[in-house]
């Protein structure tokens, strides 16, 4: 029996800015329909890793695969079938402030994938009733809303277009604890829902070990440990263990500069 | 630090500074002729660009028109030639005042709005949402800013050269004696097609100056409120820096000296 073809994939990816090297050869498989969360401290290049993926950034070395298919340096039209099978929750919702709530959960329909606007906004208002808001939101302005909201609308706009993958930056960032797991539910069962593969990064705990199947996690440009989430408390790595458990002392040290 | 090192890096960030706004400006020109287009984007764009700056250019061109009658006057009296207001007037403004006027308020008003407008897109990462949506950035958002822009631009400067003339001729006729018939063929007769069509070539310039310095110091903003603020100010220097520079070169090819 031949492996199934990994969904992402990531081979010996390597990104630096100037002097500064970020990712230093990473690699990183993620199986169709499984929940992979990235952790590690800030600054640690993991926004640097999914933006190479999405193709915002470009990797200076390495191979990365989307479906078996080499995507590392897909550019402009040659990108866009690959996009839209793209979701994305932002860290700090990145809603469009111009638009109204309803507007910016269709925009991948109407602008990425050319739906008629009264159809996409039916779906729009399907989409944040999944996600719990009820459609008198659909009119407010994103500004209007309160951070969990906006997390919620982020999150249904990720998934408005039925992507098959989905990733998550630090989705629980800047929430109180009980919003916390109330969108660590939703990204369950959202991401469950629409059959997507779910690559997220985070740096608080709870939240990964409640979505995630796998953790890998990076540090020092690299990914050091990668393994089920059942097995993350016997890792037997003392940069893992530190980490999960939030010690100061340890063999990882804080760079103090970006 | 060396003396020589100093130099070499402020020329490196000088090319490296060029290099990007040169691919910057490709991108955007490839952008132009490829779909998606956004035609209801272009026009709010020409909304805000140009129909809401109508005022502003308006009552400048009102107050240069104005007081560029009277200083000619005063001027011309030197030698007794007071009677050539009209003509001189209407050269001035048609050929220089009016694009350049029109240009750099437009250039105060508008890219450090856009620069400010997409600073802040940037540092909330809405422009990488864009990208995650299957959405050009350049295209969805600086390409209608460009084009608002190089349309917007030329109407201004027509309207503007117009009140112009209007502020020489009340000065003229209410304060200088002039008599208004007389004025106005004057300046009828005496203004050229290419004194105004230069004008609203070089304003077109200077619309596609202002766009894209707005649009490039937003992208390419650094984080924080200090990033985007920054950005609004280098946009707002650089393009009228670009204006006044491409001002002097256009005039140099237009009229061939």
């Amino acid at each position: 029996m031949t492996a199934p073809v990994p969904k992402i994939e990531l081979i010996g990816v390597k990104k630096r800015f100037g002097p500064k090297v970020v990712l230093d050869g990473i690699d990183l498989t993620v199986q169709k329909q499984s929940s992979t969360v990235i952790i590690g401290g800030s600054g640690t290049g993991k926004s640097v890793a999914i933006k190479s993926i999405l193709g915002i950034l470009t990797p200076d070395e390495g191979t990365i695969r989307i479906d078996g298919q080499d995507v590392t340096r897909l550019k402009g039209a040659a990108r866009d079938p690959l996009m839209k099978k793209f979701g994305m929750l932002f860290q700090g919702g990145a809603l469009f402030d111009s638009l109204p709530v309803w507007e910016n959960v269709a925009f991948g329909l109407i602008q990425g994938h050319g739906v008629a606007r009264a159809k996409a906004k039916d779906i729009a208002i399907e989409k944040l009733a999944k996600v719990g808001l009820t459609s008198d939101v659909a009119y407010l302005s994103p500004s209007e809303l309160s951070g969990g909201m906006q997390k919620r609308v982020g999150l249904a706009r990720a998934i408005a277009a039925d992507p098959e993958i989905i990733f998550f930056d630090e989705p629980t960032t800047g929430l109180d604890p009980i919003m916390a797991d109330i969108i660590n539910d939703l990204i369950i069962s959202t991401v469950k829902d629409v059959g997507a593969t779910a690559l997220s990064i985070t740096h608080d705990m709870t939240s990964a070990r409640k979505i995630s199947d796998r953790i890998a996690m990076l540090y020092g440009g690299k990914i050091i440990w990668e393994g089920p989430t059942s097995e993350i408390d016997r890792s037997g790595n003392p940069y893992v263990e530190q980490f999960i458990h939030g010690r100061a002392e340890g063999p990882i040290k804080m760079a103090v500069k970006a | 630090m060396n003396f020589f090192a100093i130099i070499g890096r402020a020329i490196l960030t000088l090319l490296a500074q060029i290099g990007r706004v040169a691919r910057f400006t490709g991108q955007t020109l490839a952008a132009i002729f490829s779909p998606p287009f956004y035609g209801r984007l272009l026009g709010q764009q020409i909304m805000r660009i140009g129909y809401f700056s109508l005022p502003v250019v308006g009552l400048t061109a009102l107050s240069t028109g104005a007081v560029l009658a009277l200083q000619i006057y005063l001027g011309g009296n030197r030698y007794g030639a007071e009677a050539i207001v009209p003509q001189i007037v209407v050269l001035g403004i048609t050929r220089e005042l009016g694009p350049v006027i029109a240009g750099l308020m437009v250039a105060g008003r508008v890219a450090a709005a856009i620069a400010a407008e997409l600073g802040t897109m940037k540092v909330t990462e809405q422009i990488d949402a864009l990208t995650t949506l299957a959405t050009n950035p350049i295209k969805y958002l600086v390409v209608p800013r460009l084009l608002a822009a190089v349309i917007s631009l030329p109407f201004l400067t027509a309207a503007g050269d117009s009140i112009g003339v209007l502020g020489g001729y009340l000065v003229s006729t209410y304060n200088l004696g002039f008599t208004g018939s007389i004025y106005l063929k004057n300046t009828v007769d005496f203004a050229k097609n290419e004194d105004i069509t230069s004008g609203l070539i070089k304003a077109a310039v200077f619309g596609f100056i202002i766009a894209l310095m707005g649009c490039y110091n937003g992208f390419y903003s650094k984080g924080g409120a200090q990033g985007v603020g920054a950005a609004t100010t280098n946009a707002v220097v650089s393009s009228c820096i670009l204006i006044l520079a491409a001002d002097f070169v256009l005039t140099a090819i237009l009229f061939h000296t």
